[in-house]
């Protein structure tokens, strides 16, 4: 318990001195001493929320989850493209409707991905997630985008392989 | 230095171009979710694009200050986590009053 | 190249008015709560052009900080509007 907690407490402090560094700008010994100390008190009071419960393999996530953006960068991009041809389009071919799936994706952080991947990618927003049981509420605007999601589930195991909790 | 400013002038024109499809969807959409779907989206990236156009000539006109591009950075990740989540919110409050979604043939809201 | 960005700011305002239009004529208040949020998102951009054009770096963080205070609005308007009070 005690190693997760002095992880977190420097994890937290060094987040922080980084965003004083940055956000100030100059780099003479009272503004840096400040800044320490600053740190220091916010980081001793509330430590325990940004990095929460036992993990293994963070960096092996780290890193996957580092080559998984630009995949997500490209899909926000083609999103954008076909939502930009339903809205200029002037019969407006839309047919929206709401469907919902179940994943195998069991941790907060791994479920948080998928459903900013969700929203951000081909027509579809996330509704409701339910924690327990990995199930997905999510608003489609057209047939296309929704069988992509429910029939090929290509984002759900990319996500899955990220986090390593395929459910095997 | 004229390739650079026709890459600045090609990445600003995108973004405008899909900031004001993020609010012509907003006009023309017949239904409160479907709004959200053309905002959440187009709006996001038009911002994302706009800023990146301009970190770029930043980075070939006035290159003696870096922290600023940091803090541009920052902003483009703050909003491609910031924005789907207040998307999601709105949807899911909508929702759980009882906002009934728009099918289609009905009449427009 | 600078005058460009003088164009860029104000069709950006053409597109706040836009959306203005939906924030006076939306039947109900979701449909106002998106509309506000879109024209912060739109004020976010528009500040970080004209501090470019007007060549002054302290609009930068005040677009940061009008960011997130965006952000937290929205949320506190959407909680509010689920439950009907904001604490338990």
């Amino acid at each position: 318990m005690d190693k997760q907690r002095g992880f977190a407490i420097v994890l937290t402090f060094l987040i922080m001195a980084f965003f004083w560094v940055l956000l100030s700008g100059i780099f003479d010994a009272f503004h840096l001493i400040s800044g320490v100390i600053c740190c220091l008190i916010v980081t001793l009071l509330s430590h325990d929320l940004l990095v929460k419960g036992e993990s293994k393999k963070r960096l092996l996530k780290s890193i996957r989850l580092l080559f998984y953006i630009p995949w997500e960068l490209w899909q926000i991009v083609l999103a954008n493209i076909d939502v930009a041809y339903r809205v200029l389009h002037p019969k407006m071919p839309i047919d929206p409707r709401i469907i919902e799936f179940e994943t195998t994706l069991r941790g907060e952080f791994s479920q948080v991905t998928l459903a900013n991947s969700i929203t951000l990618t081909p027509g579809t927003i996330t509704i409701l997630v339910e924690p327990e049981r990995g199930k997905f509420l999510v608003h489609a605007i057209a047939k296309e985008p929704a069988e992509a999601l429910l029939i090929d589930q290509t984002m759900q195991k990319k996500v899955a392989h990220v986090f390593m909790e395929t459910g095997e | 230095m004229v390739i650079i400013n026709i890459i600045v002038t090609i990445l600003l024109g995108a973004g405008l171009f899909f900031t004001f499809v993020g609010s012509i969807g907003l006009l023309r959409f017949p239904d409160f979710y479907t709004r959200l779907h053309a905002t959440g989206k187009c709006d996001t990236l038009g911002a994302g694009l706009i800023i990146l156009g301009l970190l770029i000539y930043h980075f070939f006109h006035y290159s003696e200050t870096p922290l600023i591009p940091a803090k541009l950075i920052f902003l483009i990740i703050f909003i491609f986590i910031a924005n789907p989540t207040a998307t999601h919110a709105l949807m899911k409050a909508a929702y759980q009053i009882g906002i009934k979604p728009w099918k289609t043939g009905e009449k427009r809201e | 190249m600078i005058s460009l960005f003088l164009y860029n700011g104000v069709l950006i305002c053409i597109a706040i008015g836009l959306s203005l239009y939906r924030v006076i004529a939306g039947p109900g208040v979701f449909n106002r709560t998106a509309a506000a949020n879109i024209i912060g998102t739109k004020t976010i951009t528009l500040l970080i052009v004209m501090g470019y054009y007007f060549e002054r770096p302290y609009f930068f963080d005040i677009s940061l900080l009008y960011a997130m205070i965006n952000f937290i609005g929205t949320l506190v308007f959407a909680k509010y509007l689920e439950r009907g009070n904001l604490w338990s």
